[in-house]
């Protein structure tokens, strides 16, 4: 049994069944416990940290705000100073939850096994066999997909995690709304820009 | 302080469960988008089936006293999705998965993150000449959920049947296309 555990515990990548119901319990833990999964907001919440790193007035303390923080930037001073907040105080609960992912990706990158296929982990195959070797590249195009990606999660209000998943788990609209709209855009690109 | 230990350990299993079901991998995503390999969406859809089946049982049994955040449906949630998703396919990353990625030493998933940084502080930067256009008028009503969370500011769409039946049907169904669809097509 333990020696099963271990294995399973190392394995690269687990079958579909076993990642769908661990990734489900993950969401429905979360929400019964302290609240729902979300990511792109702490995109957010970082470079407010590094921008009022540079000008120290971005984000000041006000005691007539809602949540006691205050910002000269519109959208860090909406909901009542909701994000100011949690760039003056970074030691919250979602911000956290995210930085304590890249320790859970490093924990299951360095106990997983090496005897299987290795995985590319600069640049997918599907990439190199459109578009060649070359990483520069694929860096290139994955900087300017990154900038879209974020900048559509921020005015979405959510991405994969906080609207999809998250908020089909609980059967709101907006989460359907993303989902159809997402693919509806993503399908059609991968279809045309990975032809092989 | 409870608060931020919880974080550490659901954030870190979190993003090892992400890393172990391949989802950190962009190859698996592209190829999902290109409808070619549905391992991923079979595993999206069986977990917020799961999830959401167990969430409206649990609650509605009273076991769990479920946290619910429903986001506002509205008109920048489309656009800002079909924005979303033009990135999504040409970097084959979302936000959570590069996180767990980057754990992982994926070289291309902390250029990812660099162009998100930039890509959410151009948000930061439009939002305030953007907040009062259409882009931000609300759909069903804003906070909506199709069936009844018990939170008495979220409207309910369907409101004659039990949360329960509306939620668990929609999972059943999820469930039903996680284990119909087939792991992979061939060319």
């Amino acid at each position: 049994m333990e020696f099963t555990m271990w294995s399973a515990f190392r394995k690269k990548e687990w079958s579909w069944k076993a990642s769908g119901l661990l990734l489900g319990l993950a969401f429905l833990i979360t929400a019964a416990v302290v609240k729902p999964i979300g990511v792109s907001t702490q995109f957010v919440i970082l470079d407010g940290i590094i921008w009022n790193g540079i000008s120290n007035k971005l984000v000041v303390k006000d005691e007539t705000a809602k949540k006691g923080y205050a910002s000269t930037n519109a959208y860090l001073n909406k909901s009542g100073g909701k994000y100011a907040k949690n760039i003056a105080k970074p030691l919250n609960y979602s911000f956290v939850f995210v930085i304590a992912m890249i320790a859970g990706g490093l924990l299951s990158f360095i106990t997983e096994s090496k005897k299987d296929i290795p995985i590319e982990r600069n640049t997918p195959k599907v990439w190199k066999d459109n578009y060649g070797d070359s990483h520069l590249k694929r860096y290139i195009f994955v900087f300017i997909g990154g900038i879209f990606v974020l900048f559509g999660a921020r005015l979405a209000g959510g991405c994969s995690s906080g609207h999809m998943m998250s908020g089909m788990m609980q059967t709101s609209m907006s989460g359907y709304l993303f989902a159809i709209a997402t693919f509806s855009a993503a399908i059609p690109v991968a279809k045309i820009i990975y032809r092989k | 302080m409870s608060q931020i230990i919880l974080a550490g350990i659901f954030g870190l299993l979190f993003g090892f469960i992400l890393h172990k079901s391949g989802a950190s991998n962009p190859q698996h995503i592209i190829n999902m988008l290109r409808l070619k390999d549905f391992r991923l969406a079979k595993i999206i859809l069986l977990s917020i089936g799961f999830s959401s089946l167990l969430l409206f049982v649990l609650s509605s049994l009273g076991v769990i006293d479920a946290h619910f955040s429903v986001k506002t449906a509205y008109v920048g949630v489309i656009v800002g999705g079909l924005i979303f998703g033009i990135g999504w396919a040409i970097s084959g990353f979302c936000p959570g998965t590069s996180v767990a990625a980057i754990g992982a030493g994926g070289k291309d998933a902390f250029i990812f993150i660099g162009g998100g940084l930039i890509g959410a502080f151009l948000f930061m930067l439009v939002y305030g000449s953007i907040k009062n256009t259409a882009l931000f008028d609300k759909l069903f009503g804003g906070k909506a959920t199709l069936a009844n969370t018990g939170v008495e500011k979220y409207t309910t769409l369907i409101e004659n049947v039990p949360a329960s039946y509306v939620a668990g049907g929609i999972a059943l169904l999820f469930i039903a296309l996680a284990f119909a669809l087939p792991e992979k097509l061939e060319d």
